[in-house]
């Protein structure tokens, strides 16, 4: 059958027996990191620290392989986006102007292509622990891990029940699938893509249709089960924090802080090879 | 006298939806410790009813209500959903769809976090709980690697986990093959017998569920109680012809014979019946019935040779599977679930490619054919109308198999037409499909797949879920198809009374191989076939042999054979 996509494994490393909770500080640490900082040291720092920590936790390439692709799409399209719009932004940031090639509104600066370079770099670094916090957590501990860092049970049991019914409802894709492509609609590649798309409507509808139903049962099934009865709810799968755990989240922090410091230091959050 | 733990008085109900009430001047009392079926066709009630025993009436759908209902005392409106929930655990239907948690021992301690117990005693309780419905080695399983009736188990352990005074199932034998429904039953019943916990069964299938020894049945019929009996006292009565509630195939048998049954006939249960003084009749009957003479075979149509396939190299899901089907037979392939019925299905459609062997239709190896171009010569049907319809009306959903294969319109509205007339739906060609009932949705299905002239079409449990009226609606309506269109039928079940009264022959799959190829009154009294495809012996194997008859196929064969002369005519 394959190994499915964005799936836990479960893998005997350290990282694996990390906590769901820890594992959830750190991807927050590191994300809001990520998404402050555009000094460049830091992120090449934190991008070593990403590719290293993706080796460890044994994370397979076949695991992650198609949605990393999918990821790379849209960081193209991020890109030659920005350049289109705003082909200057480095120069307002960096406050020099250095033409390589051509002239005019779209002249090639190097502060733009150094700009652009740092948000690839972004990417790269957020990428990697996204994969490694999705692949290695148990989907069992995410309820109770949201749960524990403040986010109400509600919103975190809508995550778990979600995991627990996209392989029902990939199950119904393709058995909704075979039977379309049975009655002649053309799935594969061979097709037009404006009746491709036409096609995919003949699986959407009956999917969404079929899974309404489920929803309906779910909910009632938790209903009669007193979920929501108080405030708050305990969890059968949650975990006490361990030595590693503590302290993983004292260094998730600490390099928060630290990478944060470092590029406040010069009051701005970019770092000007420039000047 | 012991108290009642529920008690209506004087209840109707009536949906905020709806105009006319769905129940109606219910008077009814259940006392502590009994086991009580419900039982009533589609639409009579009975789910109402065990709504407002489970306290989603009122609270979650609203209504009018007069009249009062007193759950262990409380009366139902101004008792919170949560309270109720404690004192009623509610095992529902869809055993795939009420499994919560990402693993067994979550699902189960479900409630119990909701209710804040500490972890420590959660895992206590889990496991007590686990050990009393048998799931225990299956704490750390995904609902996808559980079997129907292992979900079932632990959807029971989930609500037992509360220690609730009142069990509530509903339809809990839907989705589950006949052995594993009878184990369900069973379970039940040795549950109620530990704990002396309350129970109420909400079923239409009614010879399995009896085996639960039930002390009262209550029959629901168009929103009120029309009788409140033992399972004895009923079988001697005719209400469940007259409600459209399929008898057990035993009493029904001995009605035909001429037998009328009296209470101290002790019919509930093929068990405890005291057939000796009508064993006569019934021999005096059966040897009255003409002899069959077997139809001759018609050509070959489709042929499987030698079929093998497994997902990953290793572990084989079927193994050197051959049968032969003729032209315009109705054959079922059974067995139980993960038998590999399925993939069987699916490697004849083309959605799998087979590791060894071949299939032939007309005598050609369709191995080189697309799923599309085997969709023209073999119609696959799916159990859930739901999951094929893609088109708001009825029209336009049938023509799509030709539409998408370029026949000019002028055709399209020809055989469009044609079809509909056919399947019985030409008065509604232009409605919306969201108006239809599902057994309409079910014709209008068989109607998109029959348009492009299959030489065989596949059901894939045609009835599942169905009260005895809609199944017999449904698979009156596809006997008529198989004999106007003359399409050969193939269907996929576990349902045996369909086999025995539907098809001419049965394909059982068991655990990958072919168990046994054979007509269904042949396979239904074998043991040594019906223990390893989860089938159960029919009660008719029973009469028979009660009643000194040794050839219990014959007699089975006999007594269909009878059912159906007597179903044309009236």
């Amino acid at each position: 059958m394959g190994r499915k996509l964005l799936s836990y494994e479960q893998k005997d490393t350290w990282i694996d027996r990390l906590c769901g909770v820890t594992k959830l500080i750190f991807f927050l640490c590191w994300s809001i990191t990520s998404m402050m900082t555009y000094d460049t040291r830091v992120l090449i720092i934190m991008l070593v620290i990403s590719i290293i920590l993706f080796k460890i936790s044994k994370t397979q390439w076949s695991q992650v392989g198609s949605v990393f692709k999918f990821i790379l799409f849209f960081l193209c399209i991020n890109i030659i986006a920005i350049y289109l719009f705003s082909p200057a932004e480095g120069v307002k940031i960096y406050g020099t102007e250095t033409i390589l090639l051509g002239s005019g509104r779209y002249a090639l600066r190097a502060e733009q292509l150094f700009y652009e370079f740092n948000i690839i770099l972004k990417y790269f670094t957020v990428v990697p622990s996204i994969f490694i916090f999705i692949v290695t957590t148990n989907p069992s501990e995410f309820a109770a891990s949201m749960n524990r860092v403040g986010i109400g049970y509600n919103a975190g049991y809508a995550v778990a029940i979600a995991l627990r019914y996209i392989p029902d409802i990939q199950g119904d894709f393709r058995k909704i699938r075979n039977a379309q492509m049975a009655r002649g609609i053309e799935m594969s590649k061979k097709g037009k893509l404006t009746d491709r798309i036409k096609s995919t409507t003949a699986i959407i509808f009956p999917l969404v249709f079929s899974s309404m139903g489920r929803i309906d049962t779910i909910s009632t099934a938790m209903e009669l089960r007193s979920f929501g009865r108080h405030k708050k709810r305990t969890w059968y799968m949650a975990r006490p924090l361990k030595r590693n755990d503590y302290i993983t989240i004292a260094v998730s922090v600490l390099f928060m802080i630290i990478a944060l410091v470092i590029t406040y230091a010069d009051g701005s959050r970019f770092y000007n090879p420039f000047i | 006298m012991k108290k009642p733990v529920i008690e209506f008085v004087n209840f109707t109900f009536k949906y905020r939806t709806q105009v006319e009430p769905t129940l109606y001047d219910i008077d009814l009392k259940i006392y502590e410790g009994e086991k009580i079926l419900i039982i009533g066709p589609s639409g009579s009630g009975k789910s109402t009813l065990s709504n407002c025993i489970n306290g989603l009436i009122p609270h979650i759908y609203t209504g009018e209500m007069q009249g009062d209902v007193y759950i262990c005392g409380k009366k139902l409106s101004e008792t919170s959903l949560f309270d109720i929930s404690c004192m009623v655990g509610t095992v529902l239907q869809d055993t795939d769809g009420q499994f919560i948690g990402l693993t067994v021992a979550e699902d189960i301690a479900f409630a119990l976090e909701n209710d804040c117990v500490p972890q420590k005693e959660m895992f206590a309780r889990v496991d007590e709980v686990a050990a009393t419905v048998e799931v225990k080695d299956l704490l750390e399983s995904h609902p996808g690697e559980l079997s129907g009736g292992q979900k079932q188990r632990v959807s029971m352990a989930g609500v037992m986990v509360r220690d609730v005074d009142i069990l509530l199932f509903d339809e809990p034998l839907a989705n589950l093959d006949p052995a594993t429904g009878k184990r369900a039953v069973a379970l039940i019943d040795e549950i109620q017998k530990n704990t002396g916990k309350t129970v109420v069964i909400i079923e239409h299938r009614l010879e399995d569920a009896l085996f639960c020894d039930a002390d009262r049945i209550i029959m629901v019929e168009e929103g009120r109680i029309t009788a409140d009996m033992t399972p004895d006292e009923l079988m001697s009565t005719d209400i469940l012809i007259r409600a459209g509630v399929r008898e057990p195939l035993y009493v029904t048998a001995l009605k035909s014979a001429g037998v009328s049954l009296k209470p101290e006939d002790e019919a509930g249960q093929i068990s405890t019946l005291h057939v000796e003084p009508y064993a006569e009749t019934v021999r005096t009957w059966y040897h009255k019935q003409p002899e069959h003479q077997k139809d001759t075979p018609g050509d070959e149509v489709l042929s499987v040779r030698d079929l093998s396939f497994s997902y990953d190299g290793n572990k084989k899901v079927l193994e050197d599977v051959s049968f032969t089907i003729h032209k315009g037979e109705m054959v079922a392939i059974v067995g139980k679930n993960g038998a590999g019925k399925s993939t069987l299905s699916n490697l004849i459609c083309g959605f799998i490619a087979p590791d060894r062997g071949e299939i032939r239709l007309n005598g050609e190896d369709i191995s080189p054919l697309s799923v599309k171009e085997r969709g023209e010569r073999i119609g696959l049907v799916m159990q859930n109308p739901n999951q094929m319809i893609s088109k708001s009306m009825i029209y336009e959903e049938v023509a799509l198999g030709l539409q998408v294969r370029g026949v000019p319109e002028e055709e399209i509205k020809e055989r469009v037409n044609s079809v509909l007339k056919i399947c019985g739906l030409y008065p509604y060609r232009n409605w919306p499909i969201s108006a239809l009932s599902f057994g309409q949705k079910k014709r209008v299905t068989i109607a998109a797949i029959l348009i492009l002239e299959p030489d065989i079409m596949i059901l894939d449990e045609p009835t599942a879920g169905q009260d005895y009226r809609h199944y017999t609606e449904i698979m009156e309506f596809v006997k008529e198809i198989n004999e106007k269109s003359d399409t050969t039928l193939i269907m996929i079940t576990h349902d045996m009374h369909l086999m025995l009264e539907y098809t001419d022959r049965a394909v059982v799959i068991a655990d990958g191989h072919l168990l046994a190829d054979s007509t269904p009154a042949a396979i239904l009294t074998n043991d040594a076939i019906t223990d390893k495809a989860y089938l159960k012996r029919t009660s008719l194997y029973d009469l028979s042999k009660a009643c000194g008859i040794d050839d219990a196929d014959g007699f089975t064969e006999a007594f269909i054979r009878y059912e159906r002369a007597h179903r044309e005519e009236g």
